[in-house]
C-alpha cells in the first residue's frame, strides 16, 4: 500500500484535433531539402519567366535580384528569433546588419585587409555590440525596450551620416574596393558565386534558428514570449536568456551584412535608417512570426515585391490608370504598407496560416462521402 | 553672450517642435498603451495640408490673416486624420498592443508613401509670412522670428492643454484613465471616447508642428516627420509617458543639448549625445522624469 498511485485514464482527444496525416506526411520532412537542392541547381537552368523576372533565370540581374531576396529571407528569420519566438520587439535589428555592411566595406576598402579577416572581424565586432548594447536596452521591458534599441539604431545611423573621422563616406556611401577581394566574387559573370553565398547564408541561419528553438533554451526563449513572469518563477533568469537571443540575432544580422555587401558591391546609408527595421518586422508579421518558414517567405517575398513593384508601377498598365490610382500604386511602400495592415487584421498568422486556414475552407466546401 | 543667446532661443524653439509632437504620442500612450508610430502622418498631414490651402483654399494664402486660415485648414486636416485612424484603425484593436504598433507602422509606411505619390518625394518651399524671414534683435542675438513663433505656440498649447486636464470633465477622466484606466470603466465612464479626445488632440498639436515646422525650416517633405519622430519618442520616455508637463521638461533639456552641443562639438554630436541622456535616464529612472501620472 505504498505507491498505489493510479495512472489517470488517457485523455479523451476529439478526433478532429488529433493530428491528421496529410497526403504528403512522407514527403513532408524532405521538402526543404529539395528546396535547398531546387535553389541550388537554378541558376543552371535558361528558363525565361516574363512578367516574373525581367531577364532569364541564369542573369546576372535577375540572379542579383534572388540573392538579395534570400538574404532578406536570412535576415527576416533572424529577426523573427527576436519578435517571433521570444517576443522582443526590437526596433533596432538594422545596427547589426549595417554594422556587417559598413564593417567590411571599412576594413576591405579603408584597411586593405584580405576578405576573410575583415569578414570575421566584423561578424565578431558585430555580436560584440549586439552583447553590449543588448546588455543595456535589456533593463527595460516591452515597449520601452522598443524605444530604446531605436535610439541606438539612430545613433548608428546618425554617425554613418555625418561621416565621423571620414570613414563611411557619408551620405554617398562607400563602393567597395574589389581589387583585394577574390577573384570568384569580382564582377558580374560570378553573380552565381554570390548567389550560392546568398544562400548558404540563408540555409545557415534557418539551420541555426530551428536548432536554438528546438533546443531547451529555445523552450525558455518561447516561455519568455508567452509568460515572462512565469519563466521567473521557475528559477530561470530571463535578462540572460533574452540577452542570449539578441547577442545571437545581432550575429546573424552582421553576417548577412557582410554578404549583401559582396552582392551590392558597397554601402549606403539607407541600409541605416530605421525603416529598414520597420520592413523586417512587416517581413516576418507578413510571413507569420515563430513559425520556420513564414518569416523567410516574407523576407524573400517582401523583396522581390519591393523591387519588381517599382517596375510595376512605372509600366503601362499602371500609367493608364486615373492619376488617383496610379501615382499611389507606383510606390511600392504604399502597396506594402497597406497589405500589411490588412494582414494584421486579417491574417494574424501570415502567410502561413493561410495553407491551414485554406485547408479548413476546402474541407467544409468538399461533399460528404458516404 | 549673443552666441549664448541665440543658441539658447533656437535650442527652446527646437524644444517646441518637439514638445508638439511629444505632447500628444505621450498622452496617447499614457492613457491607452499605444506607441503612434503614425505620430509623424499627422505632422506631415498637417504640414502639406497648410502648403496646399496657401496655394489653393480660396481666402488662404501666405500672409496675414490668409496664413492664419491656412494653418487652420492644416491642423483641421491633421486633426481629422488622427481621429480616423483612432476611430477606423485602432479603436478595434484596443488592449493588443503589439497589434496596435505594427497598424501603426504600416501605416507610418504607407502614409509617407502616399504623401510622396501625391507630392513628390523632393522638399518644396513653404509658404510663409515675410516676417517669419526676418530676425529680431534679443539682448544682442539675431534670432529669427519662425522661432519664437513656434516657442509661442508651444507655450500657448501647453497651456491650454493644463487648463483642458486640469479645469474640463473631459480632461477629469483623461487625467483619472491615464492613472488607473480599468478603475475609471468600472466606474462606468466610457474611457474610449476619452482615447479619440487624446488622439484629436495629439493629432491637432503634431499638425500644428508641421505647419509652424515648415516655417521654421522653410521646406516640407514628406520624410520630415519620421525623423522628428524619434526624437519625440526620446522626449516622451525621458519626460514620462503620460505626463505632458515631463514632456516639456524633457523637450527643453534635449532641444538645449542638441544645439549646444552640434555648436561647441562637432554637428551631429549633439543627436548622440540625447541618446547618451536617453540610455542614462533609463538605467537610473526607468519611468521617466515624472513618471506616469498626468499632471496638471
Amino acid at each position: 500500500m505504498t505507491n498505489s498511485v493510479v495512472d489517470a485514464p488517457p485523455a479523451q482527444v476529439p478526433a478532429e484535433l488529433s493530428p491528421q496525416r496529410g497526403r504528403w506526411h512522407r514527403v513532408r520532412p524532405f521538402l526543404p531539402l529539395v528546396a535547398l537542392v531546387v535553389l541550388a541547381i537554378l541558376p543552371y537552368s535558361t528558363i525565361s519567366l516574363p512578367g516574373i523576372f525581367e531577364g532569364p533565370l541564369n542573369s546576372p540581374g535577375t540572379l542579383q535580384l534572388l540573392a538579395i531576396c534570400l538574404i532578406f529571407g536570412g535576415l527576416a528569420a533572424g529577426y523573427d528569433l527576436l519578435f517571433g519566438r521570444t517576443g522582443m520587439l526590437s526596433f533596432g535589428h538594422a545596427l547589426y546588419f549595417a554594422a556587417g555592411v559598413y564593417g567590411t566595406d571599412i576594413l576591405v576598402t579603408r584597411a586593405g585587409l584580405p576578405l576573410w579577416q575583415a569578414a570575421l572581424l566584423t561578424i565578431t565586432g558585430g555580436t560584440i555590440l549586439a552583447a553590449l548594447l543588448g546588455a543595456v536596452a535589456l533593463r527595460t521591458v516591452g515597449i520601452a525596450f522598443a524605444m530604446v534599441t531605436l535610439a541606438f539604431a539612430q545613433v548608428g545611423a546618425i554617425l554613418v551620416a555625418r561621416d565621423f573621422g571620414g570613414l563611411t563616406g557619408g551620405e554617398e556611401g562607400l563602393p567597395l574596393d574589389v581589387s583585394g577581394l577574390p577573384a570568384g566574387l569580382v564582377g558580374v559573370t560570378n553573380t552565381v558565386n554570390l548567389y550560392w553565398l546568398a544562400l548558404a547564408y540563408l540555409t545557415v541561419v534557418v539551420f541555426v534558428v530551428h536548432r536554438v528553438s528546438g533546443s531547451p533554451t529555445g523552450r525558455v526563449l518561447a516561455g519568455l514570449r508567452d509568460d515572462e513572469r512565469r519563466i521567473g518563477v521557475l528559477g530561470l533568469d530571463p535578462y540572460r536568456y533574452k540577452l542570449v537571443a539578441f547577442t545571437l540575432a545581432g550575429g546573424l544580422a552582421s553576417a548577412g551584412g557582410v554578404v549583401y555587401v559582396l552582392i551590392v558591391g558597397g554601402a549606403s546609408p539607407h541600409i541605416t535608417s530605421s525603416e529598414l527595421t520597420l520592413s523586417l518586422l512587416v517581413m516576418v508579421v507578413l510571413g507569420g512570426p515563430g513559425t520556420r518558414w513564414g518569416p523567410v517567405l516574407g523576407g524573400v517575398l517582401y523583396m522581390y515585391l519591393d523591387h519588381r513593384l517599382t517596375a510595376f508601377g512605372t509600366s503601362d498598365a499602371v500609367d493608364n490608370l486615373p492619376a488617383v490610382l496610379s501615382h499611389p500604386l507606383s510606390q511600392p511602400l504604399f502597396v506594402l504598407g497597406t497589405v500589411f495592415i490588412l494582414a494584421v487584421y486579417f491574417f494574424p498568422g501570415g502567410l502561413t496560416s493561410l495553407a491551414p486556414r485554406l485547408s479548413h475552407l476546402t474541407r467544409s466546401l468538399r461533399p460528404p462521402r458516404h | 553672450m549673443g552666441t549664448v543667446i541665440l543658441l539658447t532661443l533656437t535650442g527652446l524653439g527646437l524644444a517646441a517642435l518637439y514638445f508638439l509632437v511629444a505632447s500628444g504620442l505621450s498622452l496617447v500612450f499614457g492613457l491607452a498603451d499605444v506607441l503612434n508610430f503614425a505620430h509623424g502622418l499627422f505632422l506631415g498631414v498637417g504640414a502639406y495640408g497648410t502648403w496646399w490651402a496657401a496655394g489653393n483654399l480660396p481666402g488662404a494664402g501666405s500672409d496675414g490673416f490668409g496664413f492664419v486660415l491656412a494653418v487652420a485648414f492644416g491642423v483641421a486636416a491633421g486633426t481629422l486624420v488622427a481621429i480616423l485612424v483612432e476611430l477606423v484603425l485602432i479603436r478595434p484593436l484596443y488592449s493588443r498592443t503589439i497589434e496596435q504598433v505594427l497598424v501603426t507602422v504600416g501605416l507610418s509606411l504607407a502614409g509617407v508613401a502616399l504623401l510622396q505619390a501625391t507630392w513628390g518625394a523632393d522638399a518644396r518651399p513653404f509658404p510663409r509670412p515675410d516676417w517669419t524671414r526676418q530676425v529680431t534683435g534679443i539682448l544682442g542675438a539675431q534670432v529669427p522670428n519662425g522661432g519664437l513663433l513656434l516657442i509661442i505656440a508651444a507655450v500657448l498649447v501647453l497651456g491650454a492643454i493644463l487648463a483642458f486636464l486640469r479645469w474640463t470633465r473631459y480632461g477629469l477622466v483623461i487625467r483619472a484613465g491615464v492613472e488607473n484606466r480599468e478603475m475609471v470603466t468600472a466606474l462606468g465612464i466610457d474611457v474610449r471616447k476619452a482615447f479619440t479626445l487624446v488622439f484629436a488632440i495629439g493629432g491637432a498639436a503634431a499638425a500644428l508642428a508641421g505647419a509652424l515646422g515648415g516655417v521654421y525650416f522653410g521646406t516640407v517633405s514628406p520624410g520630415q516627420g519620421g525623423s522628428l519622430l524619434i526624437f519625440a519618442f526620446i522626449v516622451v520616455v525621458i519626460g514620462g509617458m503620460g505626463s505632458v508637463v515631463g514632456s516639456a521638461y524633457a523637450a527643453v533639456v534635449v532641444g538645449l543639448v542638441q544645439q549646444f552641443v552640434n555648436y561647441y562639438g562637432t554637428s551631429g554630436l549633439g543627436d548622440i549625445c540625447v541618446v547618451g541622456l536617453l540610455a542614462v535616464v533609463l538605467l537610473l529612472r526607468p519611468q521617466g522624469i515624472a513618471g506616469k501620472v498626468a499632471t496638471a
